[in-house]
C-alpha cells in the first residue's frame, strides 16, 4: 500500500515558485510573473506578500492580471499569507482573497482559524515538524504542507512518506531564517517600522550584513532575516523524489528564474546530472555561496558536497 | 475585566531554583524535564520524575503552583519523549502544561485532557485568531503572549479573546517571533525548536585576536571587544553585523527586558501573570528578582502605583535594561 503511494506521488513532481519575499518595483514584479507564465516550466505559482503588509498596496492593481494570465498559462496560483499576521486590517486583507476564491497558504495559524473548512496549503511558517502535527493538520483541511526550512531529511522521510497529503520542500533560494515584529532594514538605516520609507527596496535581493570579521552570513529583508548562501538541493532532489516529496519550491532571487527552472526540471526529469545542473546554476548567481546543511542535518550554512 | 492580583510566574531551573523561588514569593513555578521537551535544554538544568514530583510537593504544601514546560517542536518518527513527558507531568499533578508543538497539544487533549493546558510564547501566538485557533482546537486555557506586542497590543488582545494572559516581565529579550527563529541553528545546528537549546555552549567560543577579544558561535564571528571590556554572550540576535558600512547590534541590543516600572499598566492592560525569563540563571539570581518583583506586586495590590525601587538594573543582560517592546516605537 505504502509502496503504491510513493510510486504515484514520484510521478507527479511538481515544480513551484515560491511567494517572492523581496520589495521589488510593482512594474518589475508584473513583468517577472508575466515572462513566468510565457515561459518557466513551472506548475504553481505563489502570489501574496509574506514580508511585510506596508508593501502590499504597491502590487495590488497589477495582481488581476498577473493572476490571469498565469492561470491561462495553465499555472496553478496560490495566494501566501503574512507569516506574522498582527492586525485585523491584514487579517481582513486575507479573509477577502479567501472570498476571490484563491487557494491560501496559511503562512500564521490565525489563518486556519479564518479558513475553517476550505482546503489550503500549510506554509513554511508554521511548524510541522513531526507525523503528529502533520496528522492534526490534514484532518483540518490542509492539502498540501510545505515543510519548514530547518527540517532534516530523516524528519522529511516520516512526514512525507507516512502519508499522502502533498508535501513541498524549499530546494533553491536564499532560506527564510527569521520573521519578527521590528523592521531590521529600516533599523539599519536608523529608521523604524513606521517611518521607513520603504528602504527594502533598495535590495532587491537582500541587504547583505556582514560580521565583524567581514564574514558574509546573514541577508537582511525588511522584518525578516534570511541566509545569505542561496540554498541549493540538486543533488538531493531524486532522494527527496523517492522519500514521497511531490512539490519543489524555487523562491524567488533576482537572477534568471526561468534558466533556475528550467535546471532544476531537468534534474527531476533524469534528463540532467545534478552536477551539471549545479555547475550551470553557478554562472546564474555570481559569487552567493551555495548551502544544503538543514537538509543533512547540520548547520544550515554547511555545503555538503554530493556523493 | 481587570484581574485583582497579578499572578508572579517564576523560573525554575533546579529543584534548589524552585524552592528559592516560592520562598522568595513566587504564586507560581515553571520548569522542565532533563532533556530535548523544553526550550532550556542546558546541561546541568532541570528535573527528572523525582524532583518534579518533590518540588511540586513543596509548592503545594505553601499553596504555590507548578507549571511543567514542554514547549519544543517533537522530532518526526521520534515523538515519544514528547508524549512520556505530558503523561509524566500529569501523573506528578502539575498544575498545567505549557505546549507549542501541534502534534503535542493534540496529544495532550486526548490523552490528558483534564490536564490544563497552556500555550507556549514558543507557539508564537500574536493576535485573537490565532489564540482562538489553539482554544477552539486544544481548549487551551492560558496564552504566554510574545514579547513583540505593545502595552497597547496586549490590552486589546485581551478584551477580543477574553483568555487568560501571561507576558513577560523580566530577563532576555527575543526580538524574533518565537518558536520559529532558525539563525541558531544555521550556525550550530542545534535547533531552540526541536533540541531546546539557542547558542549552545558547546558551539561557543572566546577567542584572541590581537588586542582585542572575539566572541564566536560555531564559525560565525557575533561580537569583537577590547580586552576587559564585559562581552555579552554570543547569540545571533545579539551580535553585532556590519551593514553599509558600519557595525551595529542590528537585531537587538545585549540588553534586558525590565517592566517592573509599569506593571501598573500591564494590571490595567488586564493581564493574568507576569513571567520572569530565566531557568538557565544562578539560584541567587532567581531569588533577588523574584523578590524585588514580589515587593512590587505587594505594593501594587495595597494602591501603591508609585514606580517602587528598581535594585534590579544590575543583574540585568549587559548591565542595561529596557521596555522592550512594551512601549510605542520599538518596531
Amino acid at each position: 500500500m505504502k509502496k503504491t503511494t510513493t510510486k504515484t506521488k514520484k510521478a507527479a513532481s511538481r515544480l513551484t515558485l515560491g511567494p517572492l519575499f523581496f520589495h521589488w518595483p510593482a512594474e518589475k514584479r508584473r513583468d517577472f510573473y508575466f515572462r513566468i507564465a510565457d515561459e518557466a516550466d513551472i506548475d504553481s505559482v505563489y502570489l501574496g506578500e509574506v514580508v511585510c503588509s506596508k508593501r502590499e498596496p504597491f502590487f495590488e492593481d497589477f495582481l488581476p492580471a498577473v493572476t490571469a494570465r498565469l492561470r491561462a498559462a495553465g499555472k496553478e496560483v496560490v495566494f501566501s499569507t503574512l507569516a506574522l499576521v498582527t492586525s485585523e486590517r491584514e487579517m481582513k486583507a486575507i479573509l477577502r482573497r479567501v472570498e476571490e476564491g484563491f487557494l491560501i497558504e496559511a503562512n500564521d495559524v490565525a489563518c486556519l482559524q479564518a479558513l475553517k473548512d476550505k482546503p489550503h496549503v500549510i506554509g513554511p511558517f508554521i511548524n510541522v515538524f513531526n507525523e503528529s502535527s502533520r496528522d492534526f493538520l490534514i484532518r483540518n483541511k490542509a492539502k498540501r504542507i510545505v515543510l519548514p526550512v530547518e527540517i532534516p531529511a530523516a524528519s522529511i522521510k516520516t512526514v512525507a512518506g507516512g502519508s499522502k497529503v502533498e508535501t513541498e520542500v524549499m530546494v533553491f533560494g536564499r532560506q527564510p531564517l527569521s520573521v519578527a515584529m521590528r523592521c531590521y532594514h529600516a533599523r539599519s538605516h536608523g529608521l523604524n517600522k513606521d517611518s521607513c520609507q520603504f528602504v527594502c527596496g533598495q535590495n532587491p535581493d537582500g541587504l547583505q550584513t556582514q560580521t565583524v570579521d567581514g564574514q558574509q552570513i546573514l541577508t537582511v529583508n525588511g522584518t525578516q532575516t534570511m541566509s545569505h548562501g542561496y540554498a541549493v538541493l540538486l543533488e538531493e532532489l531524486a532522494s527527496l523524489q523517492k522519500m514521497g516529496v511531490t512539490h519543489f519550491r524555487l523562491s524567488p532571487q533576482d537572477i534568471d528564474m526561468v534558466e533556475t527552472a528550467r535546471l532544476y526540471r531537468a534534474v527531476l526529469n533524469k534528463t540532467c546530472a545534478p552536477d551539471e545542473a549545479e555547475i550551470k546554476l553557478k554562472t546564474l548567481t555570481a559569487d552567493v555561496p551555495f548551502v544544503n546543511g538543514f537538509l543533512h542535518g547540520r548547520e544550515g550554512l554547511a555545503w555538503v558536497q554530493g556523493t | 475585566m481587570t484581574p485583582s492580583y497579578l499572578e508572579l510566574v517564576c523560573p525554575a531551573g533546579t529543584p534548589a531554583s524552585l524552592r528559592a523561588a516560592i520562598d522568595a514569593g513566587a504564586d507560581t513555578v515553571y520548569c522542565g524535564f532533563r532533556n530535548c521537551t523544553n526550550a532550556r535544554n542546558y546541561p546541568g538544568l532541570n528535573f527528572d520524575q523525582d524532583e518534579l514530583v518533590e518540588g511540586i510537593a513543596y509548592a503545594h504544601e505553601r499553596g504555590r503552583k507548578v507549571l511543567v514546560a514542554i514547549n519544543t517542536f517533537p522530532r518526526a518518527g521520534d515523538e515519544k519523549p514528547w508524549h512520556q513527558a505530558v503523561d509524566n507531568a500529569a501523573e506528578a499533578r502539575a498544575d498545567a502544561i505549557i505546549l507549542a508543538d501541534i502534534g503535542v497539544l493534540d496529544y495532550a487533549t486526548r490523552h490528558q485532557p483534564s490536564m490544563r493546558r497552556h500555550l507556549s510564547v514558543q507557539a508564537s501566538a500574536a493576535n485573537a485568531l490565532s489564540i482562538a485557533f489553539y482554544r477552539d482546537h486544544f481548549d487551551v486555557k492560558r496564552v504566554v503572549l510574545p514579547r513583540v506586542l505593545s502595552v497597547e497590543d496586549v490590552a486589546a488582545l485581551i478584551k477580543e479573546t477574553g483568555m487568560e494572559t501571561e507576558v513577560f516581565a523580566f530577563g532576555s529579550v527575543g526580538p524574533m517571533s518565537e518558536g520559529r527563529c532558525f539563525l541558531s541553528s544555521y550556525m550550530t545546528g542545534l535547533s531552540p525548536t526541536s533540541e531546546g537549546v539557542c547558542a549552545p555552549a558547546s558551539h561557543v567560543a572566546y577567542k584572541e585576536d590581537g588586542d582585542c577579544i572575539k566572541s564566536c558561535l560555531g564559525c560565525v564571528t557575533l561580537n569583537k571587544f577590547s580586552k576587559g571590556e564585559p562581552a555579552p554572550y554570543p547569540t545571533p540576535c545579539k551580535g553585532r553585523y556590519v551593514t553599509h558600512g558600519q557595525a551595529s547590534y542590528l537585531f537587538e541590543e545585549p540588553i534586558g527586558l525590565n517592566a517592573i516600572d509599569i506593571l501598573p499598566q500591564l494590571k490595567a492592560a488586564g493581564v493574568t501573570a507576569l513571567k520572569i525569563e530565566g531557568r538557565q540563571r544562578s539560584r541567587a539570581y532567581v531569588a533577588e528578582v523574584v523578590g524585588a518583583f514580589r515587593k512590587a506586586l505587594d505594593g501594587l495590590a495595597q494602591g501603591n502605583t508609585e514606580s517602587s525601587t528598581n535594585d534590579l538594573k544590575n543583574i540585568a543582560e549587559g548591565g542595561r535594561e529596557t521596555f522592550g517592546a512594551y512601549k510605542k516605537g520599538w518596531r
